[in-house]
């Protein structure tokens, strides 16, 4: 039979152990690197392993590239694309010239041409992540003209033009050698990662594992490719839509209070996932339920 | 057996103002849920139901139902709360959530 004192040391043992491991765990967390490379091959070789017949290319389509059901149906879609409006409108918008009678190629690196899957972008100046959108009202804000609202279908309209001259330049999302761009990717990556909203959902809680399933009527698309098809028309809308439009919506269905379109910490999280997609070909503007 | 009654119905009347709210009960339920929601702004942790709830405190109290004023306006105190636990609960373990 064990005695009392002898038990006591047992227990003062134990205790001492755990609280050990317990100061250890934090600074564990604290000392992980920030890798965006292996975060990158992870999630794609866990999406890739999971949709074996999907090719890569098609990742870009989203629920499209992993449900055959859907797929016939947008195929059918696809004959009228949806978008095709907001093309135009973007177009017309594209070459009317500013007042001061630049336009916005002329803010862009090849004439805003084949850029697409270049962003969101870290600006060294600002230390900040800087998505298409922003580019675009930045350019705007160069010549004198007013931001536009990135969830307006203008805006919409605006990258689907750029996305358009994109399709099939595999996602290339760069993170400059710079703590500052690292920081704002594992923001991005906490925002992705955290769960929100009354319902305590995160992004990856839905699209991850469980890409490919049903959430009532909805197929979920995988995280990997899931900005190549931006900007999106989506049925559900009626209308164009930006990344950071589904985005905010995607908030609000977990009943988070949507932030404000050009918070740091909705560009930050769309730097984090359309680095997840880097290699994956740009198919938008596309078309969405 | 009738005095029984009276009397019943004499102690449930008097008790009826002690139970219902009062208009300054009212007012500090929404004002404790509008400084809670204010913390889970700041946070950028609010919840939409939160602010549902609030919205609804606002115009009861409009409508004087103190009564619906301070139920809703204590709903949305919990939610906000919960709200800024959540986000609180969060900064940690979102990494046991991380593909490796």
């Amino acid at each position: 039979m064990i005695r009392d004192s002898q038990r006591d040391r047992y227990a003062l043992a134990r205790n001492v152990a755990c609280a050990l491991l317990l100061a250890a765990a934090p600074a564990q967390a604290a000392d992980e690197k920030i890798d965006p490379e292996a975060d990158r091959k992870a999630l794609q070789a866990f999406v890739f392993a999971k949709f074996p017949k999907v090719a890569k290319e098609d990742f870009g389509n989203g629920p499209y590239a992993v449900n055959a059901e859907m797929r016939k149906q947008w195929l059918e879609i696809m004959q009228f694309p949806p978008y095709e409006l907001a093309l135009d409108e973007g177009r017309a918008e594209w070459e009317k010239p500013f007042a001061n009678g630049k336009h916005y190629a002329d803010c862009f690196d090849n004439k805003g041409v084949s850029i697409r899957q270049t962003y969101p972008r870290f600006i060294s100046a600002t230390g900040q992540v800087e998505t298409l959108e922003g580019a675009i009202n930045r350019c705007r804000a160069q010549n004198g003209e007013k931001p536009l609202d990135p969830m307006t279908d203008t805006m919409a309209s605006l990258t689907a033009v750029m996305a358009e001259s994109s399709r099939g330049k595999p996602f290339a999302i760069s993170i400059p050698d710079d703590p500052r761009a690292l920081a704002a990717y594992d923001r991005g990556k906490e925002f992705y990662y955290s769960r929100k909203g009354q319902l305590g959902v995160s992004c990856a809680s839905c699209h991850n594992s469980p890409a490919g399933e049903r959430l009532r009527g909805d197929i979920l698309a995988p995280t990997v490719g899931i900005t190549a098809g931006m900007p999106i028309y989506r049925s559900d809308w009626g209308s164009m839509g930006t990344t950071i439009r589904r985005i905010a919506s995607c908030s609000s269905q977990t009943r988070a209070l949507p932030l404000n379109p050009d918070d740091e910490d909705y560009r930050d999280v769309e730097y984090f996932i359309s680095y997840m997609s880097n290699g994956i070909p740009i198919t938008g503007p596309g078309t969405r339920p | 057996m009738i005095r029984a009654v009276l009397l019943a119905a004499g102690v449930a009347v008097l008790s009826l103002p002690a139970l219902a709210a009062t208009q300054a009960e009212a007012e500090a339920a929404l004002a404790a849920a509008k400084a809670a929601e204010t913390e889970a702004l700041a946070a950028k942790a609010a919840w939409t139901t939160t602010e549902a709830n609030l919205s609804k405190s606002v115009k009861a109290l409009a409508a004087c139902n103190w009564e619906e004023a301070k139920a809703t306006a204590d709903e949305a105190l919990a939610l906000a709360r919960r709200s800024v636990e959540q986000a609180e609960e969060q900064k940690t373990i979102w990494r046991n959530a991380v593909f490796r």
